[in-house]
Formats: C-alpha cells, sequence, structure tokens
C-alpha cells in the first residue's frame, strides 16, 4: 500500500450515494469531499436526513441494503472502497477501521458474552490468538474507566447499563488499535449524567492512542468537546466546514447558527399571585406498575397561563406523573384535583368535560396521528365530540385551528399525516389538543425527535398560544435549554422522587440540590473548553469533600 | 394515491397470473350451469366411461361427466370454502381486535381459551366434532369457521395490539370514545392490509382442510361434486396410469398457488408501504 | 434463576392444563350428541328395554362427572373401553397401529426437520440469489398441494410409471428394518414433502427477520464473513423461532400422516382414526384424538421450554 507523504488517511472525493425507496432511487450523498489526517478527530454535523450515517459508513467502505455508491472516490490509506470487493473492504475492519455505533443495548449481539465479541473481531480477522485478545479486553476495559473491569466482559449485553455498554462499545472498537474509529451518535440514546462519563471516556483513549476518528452527531455541543475539525451538513451536501473553535465563535452559515436555536430562546418567568387556584393539581401520589412503585409521594401544581416543566432522566417518573394526571395509570394512593374540585382517578370514570380539560402532546408525531385520517377529521373529531359541531360550523372551526397553528387550511385539510413533515405533525398535534379547547395541555418530550430549528418554532408558536389562550402546560423533558426557553417553575425528578421544585429562575442559580447541580453541569455547552472545565470542577469537589 | 388498474398493471408476472386464475374459478363458480353440458348428478355412461367428443375427461365411477363435476367442483369446493373463512373471520376478526382493545380479563380468558382450542391439531378436532354432529354442508361450515376462527383470533390481536399501542389510539381513550368508535375508526382502517393477506391465507388453509376431509370421505357429501370427493372416487383409475382423477387435485392446488401469489404481493405492498 | 424457573414451572403448568383441559372436550363432545349413545348405537327400531340394558352396559345410567373420570383413569393405563362396532377392546385395536404411525412419523420428522432447517438457513444465507428463489418457488407449490396431491403424484410417478416403490404399504411388524423402510418409502416422502415447505419459508424468514437487527450489521462492520454472521449471530437468536416453527409444523405432519395413510392404505392410528369416524365408532375416535392431542401438546411445550431455555435474558438473569 503507497503511504501518503502527507499523512492523509482518508480521502473521499466527490461522494454520491443513492437509496432505493418506493421503487425509485434518490439521491441521499450529493457529492461530498471529505480528508482526514493521521491522528485527526473531525465532527460530522447535521440534522436528520443529512446523510452523516451514511457517509461515515461510506467511510468504512459500506453501504446499507438498498443503497449503492454511484460515483466518486472513497481512499482509505489509497485502497478506494468505491471500486475494492468485498473481501478486500471486509480485510481492514476491526483491524484498521472500527465502527461504534449508536445503540449498544442492540448492537451487542444478545446471545453471546461481551468478551466473546470483544475477541471474535482480533481473532477472526488474524490479528491475535484468545488468550491475547482476552488480555486485551480486560486492559481495554480498564482503560476506559468500567467498573469490575476485570469481570464484566463475562456478562451478557442485557446484564449491563447503557453507559457502561456504549464504553465496552468503544473498547471492542479499539482492540486492534485501528488507525480510523467511526463514532456513530455514541452517546445521543444516554441521559446527560451517563453521557459525560462516557465522552471523558472515549476523548482520554482516543488521544492515547492517537488514532482518527470521526465523530458523528447533532448535537454540537458534544462534537465540539470532542473534534478538532467540524463539517456542517444538510440533505447530503456541505453547508460549512472549519476548525472547532471558529465554527463555534463565527459560523459563516445561518444554518449552523439555527443547530443551537433552542438554546437562544429565553423567556421571562411569570409568578403564581397568592389565592390562585391551580388548573390542575396532584398531591401526595403513589404510583406503579404490578408490585414496582415508581412514583413516591409526588405532588405539584400547574397555574392557569404558567408553564411548570418536569425534568428528569430516563426512569425518573416523569411520563408515569402524565399518565396519572390523564387517568391512564391509578395511584394506589393520593387526589387528582382539577380546578379545585377532586375527580376519579381512572379517565373511564371521569365526565366528558373533565376529559376535555387536559389534552396531551405526544414525542413521536408519527404515532401520534392516526395515518388512515384526513387532517380535516384528526382535528375534527374533538371539535364535533366536545363543542358539538357538524358541516359547515365544523369546517369552519378546523380552518381556524389550522390558521392559529400557522399552517394554511386549503392546503392542509385534505392531506394525511404521511404528506406532512415532522415539524406540520407536531402542529398538527397541536390543533388536535386546542380543539378540545382545554385548560392543560400536558406536552410529553415534544420536542426531542425534532430538529432544532422546527423545535424552536414549536416552542414558540406554545408560548404564543399560550398568552393568548391562558393555557397552562405541563412540560415534560430532558433538555436543560427546553426548559430555559419555556418554564416558569420547574419540578426536578429522579427515581420517582421530586428532589427540588420552584421558580425556574431560582432552580437554575446556586445554591441548589446536588442532583440539580449533577443535571445541569452535565448539559453540554457550546464551548469547547466545558467538558475540561467541568471534568476539572468535580475533581476538585471530589478532593475537598474527603 | 394510485388506482387498482394502476397497481395491479405494475404488479408482478406472479401476481398477475394469480388474480387471472381466481377470476377464471370465481367465473366457473357463478356461471357453473351454463358452462357445463351435463347436469352435476346426472348419469350419461358406463362408469368409468373413456373419455369422448361429448365428454372431455371420461366419466367418473357411476357414469357421470368427469368435466361437468369439475366445473361445480368449483362451485361447491370454493363456495364453502369461501363462507367458511368468512365466517372465520367474523367471528375470530371481531373476537381478537375486542380483546386488545378491551384487555383485561377479557383479554386473559380469550386468549387462554383459545390457546387451550389450539393445543389439539386442527384436523383431530374436526374429525371429533365431525363424528359427533355428523357430516353435512352446514356443519362443516360451522366447525371448520370456529376452529379457523382461533389462528383468525390470535393474528388479528396481534396486529391490533401494535395499533392499540399507538399515541394516537390513547388520545381516542382520553377524549371518551367508545370502543365501536376506536376498533372501527382507529384499529380496523390500520391493520386492514394484513387481514386480507391473512384472509388469503386463511382461505388457503379452509379450502385444502375441506378437500382433505372430502378426500377421506368426511366433509362435502356425494352426490354433490368436490375436488377432493372426486378423487376419492375415482382413485382407483390411477393404478391403471390413468391421470385424469387428479385434475380435480389440480384443480385445488392450483387456485391455491394462485391465492399464495396474489398474498405474497399483497403483503410486499403492504410492507413498501410502511417504511 | 427464579425468575427462569418460575416461566419454565408456569409453562409446563400450562402443559399439564392444556392435557386435562383437552381430555374434557374430547369427552365431553360426545356428550353434547343429541339423544345418547345407546341409541345413536342401537338405532330407532330399539325397544326400551334394550335401551336401558345396554345403557347399563355402557355405563350411562352414572353421572357424567363420574364417568369421565373413570374414563380418565383408564386411559391414563392404557384402558379405553370396548369398540362400538366390533366390541373389541380399543387398546388391542390402538396398539400395533400406534406403533406403525410412530414409525412413519418419527421417520418423517426425522428426515424433514434437518433438511428443512439447513434449506432454510441456505436460502437466507444466499438471499436473493436463485437458489434462494427456486427453494421459494418449490416450497409456495408445494405448500399449496393437498396431501393426497402429493401422494397420488408420487404413485403415478415412482409406483405406476417407474415401478420403483410399491403403493400400498402395510409393514410386517416382523420384517428387518430396512424392509420396512423400504415399503414406507413413499408415504414418508409425501409427508417430508408437506411438511417441509412450510417449516422452511419459516426458519428462512425468521432469520431474514433477524438480519435487519443492528447487532447483524455490527458484526459486518466487524468484517465479518457472510458465513460467520449468519451462524454465529443469526442463528443462536433464531432458535426460539425455529423450535416454534418446528413443533407447529408437527400439526401438518399429524394432519399429513391420517390422510397419506388412508391413500397408502397403511395400517396406522389415523386410518383407524377415519374409519371410526364414519362408523361413528365414538370410543375409538376419543382413543385416537386422546393419543394425537397428547403427541402435540408435549412436542409443543418441549418447544417452549427449548425457547426460554434458549434466551439470554432469561438464562443469565441481571
Amino acid at each position: 500500500m503507497t503511504q501518503n507523504t502527507n499523512d492523509l488517511l482518508l480521502d473521499i472525493q466527490d461522494l454520491h450515494i443513492s437509496a432505493f425507496f418506493e421503487d425509485e432511487w434518490y439521491e441521499i450523498v450529493k457529492g461530498i469531499n471529505l480528508s482526514l489526517k493521521k491522528g485527526e478527530v473531525l465532527g460530522l454535523i447535521g440534522e436528520s436526513g443529512a446523510g452523516k450515517s451514511t457517509i461515515g459508513l461510506a467511510a468504512m467502505g459500506y453501504t446499507r441494503d438498498g443503497c449503492k455508491i454511484t460515483k466518486g472516490k472513497v481512499l482509505f490509506d489509497g485502497l478506494d472502497f468505491a471500486q475494492a470487493n468485498q473481501k478486500e473492504r471486509r480485510a481492514l475492519r476491526t483491524v484498521r477501521i472500527a465502527y461504534v455505533a449508536q445503540s449498544a443495548a442492540s448492537s451487542f449481539n444478545p446471545a453471546h458474552k461481551i468478551i466473546d465479541q470483544h475477541c471474535e473481531g482480533p481473532i477472526q480477522q488474524g490479528a491475535m490468538k484468545r488468550k491475547e485478545a482476552e488480555a486485551n479486553a480486560l486492559d481495554l476495559y480498564e482503560r476506559l474507566h468500567l467498573p469490575h473491569a476485570d469481570t464484566i466482559g463475562f456478562r451478557y449485553p442485557h446484564q449491563v447499563s447503557g453507559g457502561q455498554l456504549q464504553r465496552a462499545m468503544t473498547a471492542m472498537a479499539m482492540a486492534c488499535k485501528p488507525d480510523l474509529i467511526i463514532f456513530d451518535e455514541p452517546t445521543t440514546a444516554l441521559d446527560v449524567t451517563t453521557q459525560i462519563e462516557v465522552l471523558a471516556a472515549v476523548r482520554e483513549v482516543v488521544n492515547e492512542f492517537n488514532c482518527s476518528a470521526i465523530y458523528i452527531t447533532h448535537d454540537l455541543a458534544v462534537v465540539a468537546q470532542m473534534a478538532h475539525r467540524i463539517m456542517v451538513l444538510k440533505h447530503g451536501s456541505l453547508v460549512e466546514e472549519a476548525p472547532t473553535r471558529e465554527m463555534l465563535s463565527a459560523p459563516k452559515e445561518d444554518y449552523t447558527k439555527s443547530l443551537w436555536s433552542v438554546r437562544t430562546l429565553q423567556s421571562e418567568v411569570r409568578r403564581v399571585t397568592p389565592n390562585e387556584v391551580p388548573v390542575v393539581e396532584v398531591d401526595n401520589i403513589v404510583a406503579g406498575y404490578g408490585n414496582v412503585q415508581i412514583l413516591n409521594n409526588v405532588s405539584m401544581k400547574v397555574y392557569k397561563g404558567r408553564t411548570l416543566a418536569v425534568i428528569g432522566e430516563s426512569g425518573s417518573g416523569k411520563s408515569t406523573t402524565a399518565r396519572v394526571i390523564t387517568g391512564l395509570l391509578e395511584p394506589s394512593q393520593g387526589r387528582i384535583l382539577f380546578d379545585g374540585q377532586e375527580v376519579a382517578s381512572d379517565y373511564r370514570k371521569r365526565h366528558k368535560d373533565d376529559l376535555r380539560k387536559v389534552q396531551m402532546i405526544y414525542q413521536i408525531p408519527d404515532t401520534a396521528l392516526n395515518p388512515r385520517q384526513k387532517i380535516k377529521d384528526i382535528i375534527g373529531r374533538p371539535v364535533e365530540f366536545y363543542l358539538g359541531l357538524k358541516g359547515k360550523a365544523k369546517e369552519a372551526h378546523v380552518r381556524e385551528l389550522l390558521e392559529m397553528i400557522e399552517l394554511d387550511p386549503d392546503k392542509f385539510m385534505m392531506r394525511e399525516p404521511r404528506e406532512l413533515s415532522g415539524g406540520q405533525k407536531q402542529r398538527i398535534g397541536i390543533a388536535r389538543a386546542l380543539a378540545a379547547e382545554p385548560e392543560l395541555i400536558i406536552c410529553d418530550e415534544v420536542t426531542s425527535a425534532l430538529d432544532q430549528l422546527v423545535a424552536a418554532g414549536i416552542l414558540k408558536l406554545l408560548r404564543r398560544l399560550q398568552d393568548q389562550m391562558g393555557l397552562a402546560y405541563l412540560f415534560i423533558t430532558h433538555d436543560v435549554a427546553t426548559v430555559r426557553a419555556i418554564a416558569d417553575e420547574v419540578v426536578v425528578m429522579r427515581q420517582g422522587n421530586i428532589i427540588e421544585q420552584g421558580l425556574r429562575d431560582d432552580m437554575f442559580t446556586p445554591p441548589h440540590h446536588e442532583y440539580t447541580e449533577l443535571l445541569l453541569s452535565s448539559e453540554p455547552e457550546m464551548d469547547p473548553d466545558w467538558l475540561n472545565r467541568v471534568l476539572h470542577e468535580r475533581k476538585l469537589d471530589a478532593e475537598t469533600s474527603y | 394515491m394510485r388506482t387498482y388498474t394502476q397497481q395491479i398493471a405494475k404488479a408482478p408476472l406472479s401476481a398477475q397470473f394469480g388474480l387471472f386464475v381466481i377470476c377464471v374459478y370465481v367465473f366457473c363458480a357463478l356461471f357453473a350451469p351454463f358452462i357445463t353440458p351435463f347436469s352435476e348428478t346426472e348419469i350419461i355412461a358406463d362408469a368409468y366411461a373413456p373419455a369422448d367428443a361429448s365428454m372431455w375427461l371420461g366419466a367418473d365411477n357411476l357414469g357421470r361427466d368427469m368435466f361437468t363435476r369439475l366445473i361445480y367442483g368449483a362451485r361447491n369446493t370454493v363456495g364453502v370454502a369461501f363462507a367458511t373463512t368468512v365466517l372465520a373471520f367474523l367471528i375470530g376478526g371481531t373476537i381478537g381486535m375486542l380483546s386488545a382493545t378491551v384487555g383485561g380479563w377479557f383479554d386473559q380468558v380469550m386468549s387462554r381459551t383459545v390457546d387451550i382450542l389450539m393445543a389439539v391439531p386442527q384436523l383431530i378436532f374436526a374429525l371429533l366434532i365431525l363424528s359427533v354432529v355428523g357430516t353435512n354442508t352446514v356443519s362443516l361450515i360451522f366447525v371448520i369457521a370456529v376452529l379457523d376462527a382461533t389462528r383468525v383470533f390470535r393474528i388479528s390481536r396481534a396486529t391490533a395490539m401494535n395499533v392499540v399501542t399507538l399515541d394516537f389510539v390513547e388520545a381516542a381513550r382520553l377524549r371518551g370514545e367508545s370502543k365501536l368508535w376506536i376498533i372501527s375508526r382507529e384499529i380496523l382502517p390500520n391493520i386492514s392490509a394484513p387481514l386480507i393477506a391473512e384472509f388469503g391465507l386463511r382461505f388457503c388453509f379452509v379450502f385444502l382442510f375441506i378437500s382433505g376431509l372430502s378426500f377421506l370421505g368426511l366433509g362435502i357429501q356425494p352426490p354433490l361434486a368436490e375436488w377432493g370427493g372426486m378423487v376419492r372416487e375415482n382413485a382407483v383409475l390411477i393404478t391403471f396410469g390413468e391421470y385424469t382423477p387428479l385434475l380435480p387435485a389440480a384443480a385445488v392446488a392450483l387456485l391455491t398457488v394462485a391465492v399464495n401469489f396474489v398474498v405474497d404481493w399483497l403483503l410486499h405492498l403492504s410492507s413498501g408501504l410502511k417504511d | 434463576m427464579n425468575v427462569l424457573y418460575k416461566i419454565l414451572a408456569e409453562r409446563i403448568f400450562f402443559g399439564l392444563f392444556s392435557l386435562f383441559a383437552v381430555s374434557v372436550i374430547i369427552f365431553f363432545a360426545v356428550e353434547l350428541m343429541p339423544g345418547d349413545l345407546a341409541e345413536a348405537i342401537l338405532g330407532q327400531s330399539a325397544t326400551p328395554e334394550n335401551l336401558a340394558a345396554f345403557r347399563k352396559q355402557l355405563g350411562l345410567d352414572q353421572p357424567a362427572f363420574t364417568r369421565f373420570f373413570s374414563w380418565l383413569s383408564g386411559a391414563m393405563v392404557g384402558d379405553f373401553g370396548v369398540s362400538f362396532a366390533n366390541q373389541r377392546d380399543v387398546a388391542d385395536l390402538i396398539l400395533g397401529r400406534l406403533s406403525n404411525t410412530l414409525f412413519l412419523a418419527a421417520l418423517a420428522a426425522v428426515i424433514s426437520i434437518p433438511l428443512a432447517v439447513t434449506l432454510g438457513i441456505l436460502a437466507a444465507l444466499y438471499r436473493n440469489t436463485l437458489f434462494d428463489r427456486i427453494v421459494n418457488v418449490s416450497a409456495l407449490t408445494s405448500v399449496s398441494f393437498p396431501e393426497f396431491f402429493v401422494a397420488y403424484i408420487l404413485i403415478y410417478v415412482f409406483s405406476i410409471q417407474l415401478g420403483l416403490f410399491p403403493s400400498m404399504s402395510s409393514p410386517n411388524p416382523d420384517a428387518p428394518f430396512w424392509d420396512k423402510v423400504f415399503s414406507a418409502i413413499l408415504p414418508v416422502m409425501t409427508l417430508v414433502l408437506v411438511v417441509m415447505a412450510q417449516m422452511m419459508r419459516m426458519t428462512r424468514s425468521a432469520l431474514i427477520n433477524l438480519l435487519a437487527s443492528p447487532y447483524i450489521e455490527m458484526a459486518r462492520l466487524k468484517g465479518m464473513k457472510q458465513s460467520r454472521v449468519i451462524l454465529f449471530h443469526a442463528v443462536p437468536n433464531a432458535l426460539a423461532p425455529i423450535a416454534n416453527v418446528i413443533a407447529l409444523n408437527m400439526a401438518y405432519l399429524i394432519a399429513g400422516v391420517v390422510v397419506v395413510e388412508v391413500v397408502f392404505v397403511y395400517p396406522g392410528l389415523g386410518q383407524l382414526l377415519v374409519d371410526s369416524v364414519s362408523k361413528r365408532d365414538l370410543p375409538v375416535v376419543q382413543a385416537c384424538s386422546l393419543i394425537f392431542a397428547v403427541t402435540y401438546i408435549t412436542l409443543n411445550t418441549v418447544a417452549d421450554v427449548i425457547s426460554i431455555l434458549s434466551n439470554p435474558r432469561l438464562m443469565h438473569p441481571r
């Protein structure tokens, strides 16, 4: 193999990739040029459909089923993957190029022990013997700070937590000290407090082994901690490319700035006046599934025209709280009050008018709307059901609602959900909730499946509707930036308990509870030095507390 | 949205062939008296008389025209199998979707009952019941429909379960909609594609099952022409190197293959729409 | 390990409960008959005295539950009562035929299961190749053929046209093993063809479903060969679905046995069952049904136990 003089490891030239979908080929990567030097970490950033994973896989000479490289070169150390045969491509994997997938939980084979999967690559590729490979695994587990590094490999994937699996997968990728590692959204599925640990561990070994890496993510703050250089992609084309610090301090393109649009939203806190009756109150709720108790003595109040944000990591019980309020889950203890009046805990026993008062907006817009109904029927049904409007009056009301959510009635009335984008679907979900003329809308992670710009648009819309109609929101989220953008009051939950609650501005200024501090400080910031600083502070704290 | 004719024009050759065969069978079943030269049970020749100009396929064991009975067989075998499948879907589909929607003890009881009914091989169960109630066409349809409804229950419950957990169904529940609304407006339109495909598969199964029973002499009873029964009546001829007794069996096989081709295509269509 | 034992115990308990429920169904289905057995057997010409005497002889003067438990306890030790048709012990009628049928079914299972699973794996391995297409089309065709059609085609070709194998098959119990196999070759071939197609199609689709998993993509990205991806990564996870596929297809085998025995005039349990149904010889029908059902439930339970044991989440709990 020829060694390039300028240390160029990967050189992608004018890469075009097409995907086959519903009887047609679509170009999903449109002429990308990318080069990577030895020891360099490149960040690929973009929103859904930007083609970043496809490019990352192409850098390994791999295309998913139904995709093909139509034009261009992928030169890895002189070998063109676009021309190479299956055997030549396979020979480089594990040994010189390795991959870390988004969800380690589903990318580890459930049928085999973790260490067996670690050793498989080096052994099958003829790089190591079993003993050697095992020692290698144990060494890497140690380096990645996995707890019980000497025994954890002998467990099955389902016996290990998500963050640990992600580190074990990084270890697997490191096995043969490859020249290039592709990280494909390795921390996206993790909670922020776990994410920071994985980021720290990954960065440490990448530096130590001096390997090149392509780090793919949709989160600019994360990639800023990892990459020397960043490429911003949109719909398979390059938007801009610059060294990390330059990109963050002086982005050239508006699109790049839009990648942190939710962070730019700010809102004034509106205080609750004394003697105000909450629209919805839960009082001392204990609830769970079967014998497993999920919520322990949870109480919260939501007031007219205000937003209460419930923030917490997965398993904190925030969605369960929503299920209790809507009456889908009966608590074993505690009361639910609408406008100061206690209501039945089972939704089937509630009056139609009580059902009307509380509406939901869901996280995944695709499953929130019935794919077999037209928009006019999706929004029209609650109009007819609760308000008793029919025929022309109903249609006029649906048009009004569509205008309120900033969608053109003439264009959208007769469409089906699959003809809409994610953001448009989410707006239809809002219109359906509004149609009931509710008092409280529960928003369950409504922006987390959306791209930043679209999410910011939804948040602004929700805010405007609140001001116009005096709606109360219960806003469930795991994202600190979203809380900053919309909340008046905040509840922090962890493992079914309320850790702390109060006005947002009070909660976000120290001193606060230890866990709130951990949660807030783990949220990545748009600053390349953020990770270093946080790790340094935590180290100091740990030293002083002993 | 593409129209049906465009869809069919774009379908693979196998599916078009399947649709054509199904149409031919339906035509034969509907217009049997007009196509056939003789009547279903008329004795026109000696037993096993060889083929001639008026009897294209010769005579059967009682001297009836084999061709005529082959055409009538379409009416009897296909008709009974179709009626049985429809009945099975009415019973199994309704209970299955209800079970998925209502959940709780109703679902538990129905699911366990079906588990137990399915723990007995279908043929054995059918033979047992038929030996008790006797073999006539009506009891045949009911017995097989009930037994087959267990399979329909399983699939419609499972597919409905996938939809029931989706957020738009939860939204409808929380709105206070009735069970009827939820099943008919929210669930059924979203599982119709797999259910139609399943209908094809269940029809094939029932069709093979009935002709199998008739072959054993326990299905549709003579003198009605039934393909499985016709093979049994004339099986002796095979040992003399004649292939005509196998034509009714081939008729069964051809229709089953045709339906399977169409089902494969439908499944492909519905899976393509999903992603 | 607790969870595993609990699930295993539940599954085995359900198997036992099914056995009991099925015996209830088999016994009481007969009770539902209009009139009673005595009338059915003696016909309308019977005098009331004759009827009464016959009822006493059959034990019909006892309440249904008493008769059920005496029937069940009898069945457990191999006593199924007396045939209506010829007054012989049902157990005697069944005994020789049972071993004939088991011989036929076992032979068919031993050939078809490994063959079908191997072909299914190969078809998944060489997906969308000519081999896969040929395997698929032939499977689809053979699924579409009624059992008796397959049987007669085999007779027509191998027995009548080529004269290779006998078209009637009555094994001599004293004959050497290979002679028995030879005489049963066409019935076994029929069963293998009928059962294999389904099993192969389902094995293939179970594997192909798994091939969409992220861990399969991961194995490919580690540079593993296609054969290793299938055998090491897909097959261990497909054990549960494959075990269930095999158990499910034993139902086809049972149905197939009945038809095949009739076509080949093979003296087995299936033929006895069909004869007894047309004669409405209920004790024999009950006995045969019970034997078939017990076999099927047992196989199903075993398959489920295997799939529980092949689940790493249950075998190695957190």
